[in-house]
């Protein structure tokens, strides 16, 4: 017993020094699996707080960005409107239904929530964005989160007031998108190199693929709504082993100006992820 | 000024010119990310515990890793340039004269040659030590070898400004 308190006094710094780099570890390892890491919670919060001080200090030199942007998603939703559309026969009498629910039962899946960025970084390999709306606002963990532009990301942390989302430049991020003209799906990743460009994996070969061609959110996917722009093949790379095409894809969304985004909730999001996994139990 | 409040204050302007600055610079290459908030840890005063550098150490990193979302990235090297601090500084300088006689490592205190090595050689571990924990994670050794040496070197040309534009006075202990 003497002898275990004499190496305790002896290697006492060293002892603590593998501590606090354990500590560290298990802290890296943990961060993005468990959000009851001690005391994350309450230092999310301040950090919050911090950041969203100075984004209101840096917000009113994006302005003129934000309002072009704003502008251009406007006019892209206004073109959808059915009031622009005329129905080829006019001649033709409208008839009422009088039944006061919808007969075709449309029922809505993915809910909207305004967010402002306070937090976001691009330099470094795995790149967090920090959201102004935490779980008191109906943020939950698993939606999505897109730009007026394009994807944007995914959440996977919500404190009170503040939540934390995994950026698309970030190198665990894995997103199912598709080309728009053939609807072939792949996924999007990214390689750490520059923030404006992502990488499209396991395109087919077979499919026809063509530089400034858009890639979009596939329908496979169960935080994302389907036919959201993610961006346009910027260039083509194809390995002549293997079967598969490695597309560059120049992203949507801006991520050096990123200022207001939206939280798309799946409505359905528990339950699709709970047939995914049982999924996988099969296969195992 | 007394030497805690020096420090607190130096602490709370490392973390905010890494993050709002540094940070929010837009990134000219994968290889190259400014850092410059370890320099807090080799500017300590001489007279801290081991114990207690490696714990502000941990502080300094865990603090940077909540804003950056990446808890224990930073801290880890943090803790390993603080915990070598020690061994480094005994090893360079005479350590009866010095240690007594000036508060904290500088060119003046130390001279210059040793307190450069002193610096390159902590720098240098922060760094690898920081890419082979981001390696270990995504694998490439280009990645790991580029961004070690890039890293490095912009590192040490930031210390070097900081050092020429905040001439601190070396100041003598009273009794020397």
């Amino acid at each position: 017993m003497k002898n275990i308190f004499l190496f305790i006094r002896v290697y006492f710094t060293f002892i603590c020094f593998l501590v606090l780099q354990v500590l560290s570890i298990i802290l890296l390892s943990n961060s993005s699996k468990s959000h009851e890491a001690f005391f994350a919670s309450a230092a999310n919060e301040v950090i919050g707080r911090i950041n969203s001080r100075y984004t209101d200090f840096t917000s009113y030199f994006t302005l003129k960005e934000i309002n072009r942007q704003l502008v251009e998603e406007n006019n892209r939703l206004k073109n959808e409107l059915k009031a622009d559309f005329q129905s080829p026969d006019s001649s033709k009498k409208m008839v009422v239904d009088s039944t006061l629910k919808d007969p075709s039962h449309h029922f809505r899946k993915f809910t909207y929530l305004p967010a402002k960025v306070v937090g976001n970084t691009v330099s470094s390999q795995t790149n967090y964005i920090i959201l102004e709306r935490g779980a008191k606002q109906g943020v939950k963990k698993g939606m999505s989160v897109i730009g007026p532009e394009g994807i944007v990301g995914v959440v996977i942390e919500v404190f009170d007031n503040y939540s934390k989302a995994m950026s698309l430049l970030n190198r665990n991020s894995k997103v199912s998108a598709m080309l728009k003209n053939d609807n072939v799906s792949g996924s999007i990743e990214w390689d750490g190199a520059d923030p404006s460009y992502l990488t499209l994996k396991n395109i087919p070969k077979s499919s026809k693929v063509a530089k400034g061609d858009s890639v979009v959110t596939s329908s496979y996917s169960a935080n994302f709504p389907s036919n959201l722009l993610i961006g346009t093949i910027a260039a083509v790379g194809a390995d002549p082993a293997a079967n598969f095409y490695t597309l560059k894809i120049k992203t949507a969304t801006n991520f050096f100006s990123l200022q207001y985004v939206y939280l798309v909730e799946n409505v359905f999001y528990t339950e699709q992820t709970k047939l995914e996994s049982t999924q996988q139990k099969f296969n195992e | 000024m007394s030497s805690l409040l020096k420090n607190i204050i130096r602490f709370i302007l490392f973390i905010l010119v890494q993050v709002f600055v540094l940070d929010k610079v837009p990134p000219l290459h994968q290889f190259i990310v400014p850092y410059l908030y370890f320099l807090f840890i080799i500017w300590l005063p001489f007279n801290i515990g081991r114990v207690w550098l490696m714990i502000i150490g941990f502080l300094l990193g865990i603090t940077l890793d909540y804003f950056t979302g990446t808890p224990g990235l930073h801290a880890a090297p943090c803790v390993l340039i603080a915990f070598m601090r020690p061994f480094l500084l005994s090893l360079l300088i005479p350590q009866e004269t010095t240690e007594q006689s000036y508060a904290e490592p500088s060119v003046k205190s130390m001279g210059g040659a040793p307190y450069s090595l002193y610096v390159v050689l902590l720098t240098f571990v922060h760094h690898f030590y920081l890419v082979l924990i981001e390696w270990l994670e995504f694998g490439n050794f280009t990645y790991f070898i580029g961004k070690v040496l890039g890293t490095t070197l912009i590192s040490l040309l930031l210390i070097f400004i900081t050092e020429l534009l905040f001439f601190r006075k070396a100041k003598f202990r009273s009794n020397a």
